[in-house]
């Protein structure tokens, strides 16, 4: 014997396709509505926000990517730091950062409420950028050259730890950056 | 519940028998394929929680019990056997069950069953082997260009063929019981749920094999994997198989609802279209974890994770309306009508069924819900990707939604299957508050260190031995205790229930027929004293639907309830935004 009503255990007899009840399409209308904000805040972010994953995607090898970090060290090599070139680029520069197993190279000097094209990639395996202790997080992917444009809105002495597990040395893969408020000496001196 | 249609012929006795608890016909040899199910998926909980216990030790900065290498080791031995192994060989006994316990209906080509069987076990104890001897040193996600041992990537790959022979012999079950009459009707909410995980197994399985096979041959030399190609596609297979879990998951709390207080199908055509958006949007939603990745651009990131994640989200709102909402008017109906939560504060608290689906519930729908959907934003991911807040939302949902309702199923199929007391009563009464309750601490506090941009899949935090000092705030260390804590609280939960199931399976007091009206230890009150709904119960029906009552309508507690879920997402989900514009500007 099958009542109207019946459980999820139960064969549902002739047309079960009946109207439903106004409290459950009311709930149905605002889940979807709400779900239509979650949508709209993504493209309303590009075009009103100023934090969006977007950057300039390109492919490229170990090779080609590892001979770009070295011209751009060598032309903006200010120091060192523990065996690592500290490099301080120009305001608006493409800004070069190579991940590998398990180190971030060079250190970068920036400064701070300029906008520079932060490129990243990989040499080996899957890298994470998580810049501490803002927590600004990406993928950094072997073949691909991912230009993020990033603006420093605060100085200090910032650190980039991986995030993405990339062998037995992963949790000592520590790199740094450091943002001035003053201008560096390399945009003072007028290179480029 | 309706009994079998007609009574057994003489020639079928010898391939059915007939529960006595709930009439249905159940097949002897399905009925053997389930517990060799079951009893895997036990055994790899217990790896898991094993591995579980030591990965928290770790983490708690004070203790930090094992060394790098083995952090790294068990890590990846925790995510196989949970995720994988624990989880697909339940879902394989639930789909089992459902196309022929739950159909009065028989196991189609039983040989190949087993052989199926053979190969998802041969499958996971080469990927066990692999791990435990350090030759697949490249945690649950497996990221090209990390190589493991090639058997690692043969062994997933056995494990899926198996996998997905199982989830074809449960269509031609579907086929075979339509075919012989085994009921009149439709199929009922539940199995249609199974069905539904079972066409999103297949779209998932499909993904493993497009990805695994590649890099298999990739791993002994023979070709090239692209990394963001892997990615790719390997979440179609990594996200995809939590959506199978979600719809398997629904699929049990209705089922676990019409057993401990006759919840009803409040509309089935409202139930079942959610399900089917299930199918439809869910695997582009694996695109959100691609986020913050080189590979693709926003429109793609956009399309994949709005439109289609969102009907997604919109199908698991649904449910979490419509399965409180069954239970309550399930309640109302059986006399349990006064005020707004009397039917929640007169449900059957003591039993480990109901408890379990409650906390399923909750715990899935507020923390691993919430959290999912706002990490699944593309900036917001900025602030979340790979840091703990990643595993706090999939301990939420997986962990603590699915798992739960897989330990709530289990106290119904020790009876039901096995037909056995559950041993340790006392404790099967505790274990779904002591699980439940260390997995809300251990999520929210993971999610909380999350924020403060504590890595995931961490060995160290002080980092000792980095080139560069990195100071957390001392409170991350405080966190990060509770995370431990809340972690030994659940890993004791689940220690619990792995005893009683294992006891009752195997040395359990063997039960002849579940009296009725009384109360027996050991066996949950659903089954000895079944939630009866008034005789007049379709007039009872009529006048809570009744225009009269408004916009409450039948179920004004549920209302109620589902609104406090629509603030606390509204707003976690504004916060959310507020921190992210504090960031430096990114584009
Ligand atoms: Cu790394």
């Amino acid at each position: 014997m099958l009542t109207d009503t019946h459980t999820g255990l139960d064969f549902p007899q002739g047309t079960w396709w009946k109207p439903a009840h106004k409290s459950e399409k009311v709930w149905v209308a605002i889940a979807f509505v709400w779900c239509m904000v979650l949508f709209a805040m993504m493209p309303l972010w590009h075009w009103k926000g100023g934090q969006n994953p977007s950057g300039i995607r390109r492919t490229t090898t170990p090779a080609d990517f590892m001979a770009r970090v070295t011209e751009f060290t060598n032309q903006y090599k200010v120091g060192e730091d523990r065996g690592l070139p500290i490099v301080a680029p120009p305001p608006g520069a493409d800004v070069y950062l190579v991940a590998y197993s398990f180190q971030w190279s060079p250190i970068l000097k920036l400064q701070k409420n300029v906008e520079y094209t932060l490129h990243l990639s990989s040499l080996d395996v899957n890298h994470g950028f998580s810049l501490y202790p803002i927590n600004v997080n990406f993928q950094v992917v072997p073949g691909y050259d991912y230009g993020l444009r990033v603006t420093p809105n605060a100085a200090g002495d910032f650190r980039i730890i991986c995030n993405e597990f990339c062998g037995i040395g992963h949790h000592i893969m520590v790199g740094r950056v450091m943002v001035d408020d003053a201008p560096s000496v390399a945009s003072l001196g007028g290179v480029r | 519940m309706s009994a079998a249609t007609a009574p057994l012929a003489p020639i079928e006795t010898a391939v059915f028998r007939t529960c006595p608890a709930t009439g249905r016909r159940i097949d002897l040899s399905a009925e053997r394929l389930v517990k060799v199910h079951a009893v895997s998926s036990v055994v790899s909980l217990l790896v898991g929680a094993v591995a579980a216990v030591l990965l928290v030790l770790t983490r708690w900065q004070a203790v930090h019990l094992l060394p790098a290498e083995w952090f790294y080791r068990i890590l990846g031995v925790h995510g196989m056997s949970m995720l994988i192994f624990f989880i697909i060989f339940f879902e394989m006994a639930v789909l089992i069950f459902a196309s022929t316990a739950l159909l009065n209906a028989r196991q189609v080509a039983t040989k190949t069953a087993w052989a199926a069987f053979a190969l998802m076990l041969a499958g996971a104890l080469v990927v066990e082997w692999m791990m435990w001897s350090g030759n697949a040193d490249v945690l649950f996600t497996s990221y090209v260009p990390l190589r493991a041992d090639p058997k690692f990537y043969l062994g997933v790959i056995l494990f899926a063929v198996g996998a997905l022979v199982t989830v074809g012999l449960f269509f031609a079950n579907l086929v075979y019981a339509k075919r012989e009459q085994r009921y009149q009707g439709s199929l009922p909410l539940v199995v249609y749920g199974a069905v539904t995980a079972a066409i999103i197994a297949v779209i998932t399985l499909v993904h493993g094999a497009a990805i695994y096979i590649p890099t298999y041959l990739w791993s002994l030399g023979l070709m090239e994997v692209d990394p963001q190609i892997y990615r790719l596609i390997w979440w179609g297979l990594g996200h995809s198989s939590q959506q199978i879990n979600v719809a398997a998951m629904v699929a049990i709390w209705y089922m676990l609802g019409a057993l401990t207080v006759g919840s009803v199908v409040l509309n089935e055509k409202i139930s079942r279209s959610a399900f089917v958006l299930y199918v439809l949007f869910i695997s582009m939603a694996s695109a959100h974890h691609l986020l913050v990745d080189p590979g693709m651009g926003p429109a793609w990131k956009i399309v994949n994770t709005s439109y289609f994640m969102y009907m997604a989200v919109l199908a698991s709102m649904i449910h979490g309306f419509t399965v409180p909402a069954g239970m309550e008017l399930g309640m109302r109906l059986r006399g349990f009508t006064q005020g707004m939560f009397d039917w929640l504060r007169r449900a059957p608290w003591g039993d480990p069924g109901f408890s379990a689906l409650i906390f399923s519930v909750v715990v899935f729908g507020f923390v691993g819900g919430i959290t999912g959907v706002t990490i699944g934003t593309e900036q917001i991911n900025i602030i979340v990707h790979n840091t703990l807040r990643v595993p706090g939302h999939f301990h939420a949902t997986v962990v603590s939604g699915t798992a739960m309702a897989f330990m709530g199923a289990t106290y119904y199929l020790i009876p039901l299957i096995f037909r056995k007391k559950v041993a340790f009563w006392p404790l099967a009464k505790i274990q779904p508050y002591l699980f439940a309750g260390g997995m809300l601490i251990f999520t929210l506090s993971m999610t909380f260190a999350g924020s403060f941009g504590v890595p995931r899949r961490h060995w160290d935090i002080s980092f000792s031995g980095a080139p560069f000092d990195v100071q957390f705030n001392p409170i991350v260390d405080v966190v990060l205790a509770v995370v431990a804590l809340g972690g030994l609280l659940a890993a004791t939960g689940a220690f619990a229930f792995i005893a009683i199931a294992v006891a009752s399976v195997f040395f359990g007091e063997p039960l002849g027929t579940i009296p009725k009206g009384v109360v027996v230890a050991g066996i949950p009150q659903g089954l000895t004293q079944p939630p009866v709904h008034a005789a007049d119960v379709d007039t009872r029906s009529r006048a809570l639907h009744d225009a009269s009552r408004g916009l409450m309508g039948p179920t004004p507690g549920t209302i109620a309830l589902v609104f406090v879920f629509l603030a606390a997402f509204v707003l976690y989900f504004f916060v959310n935004w507020k921190v992210l514009s504090f960031l430096w500007r990114i584009g």
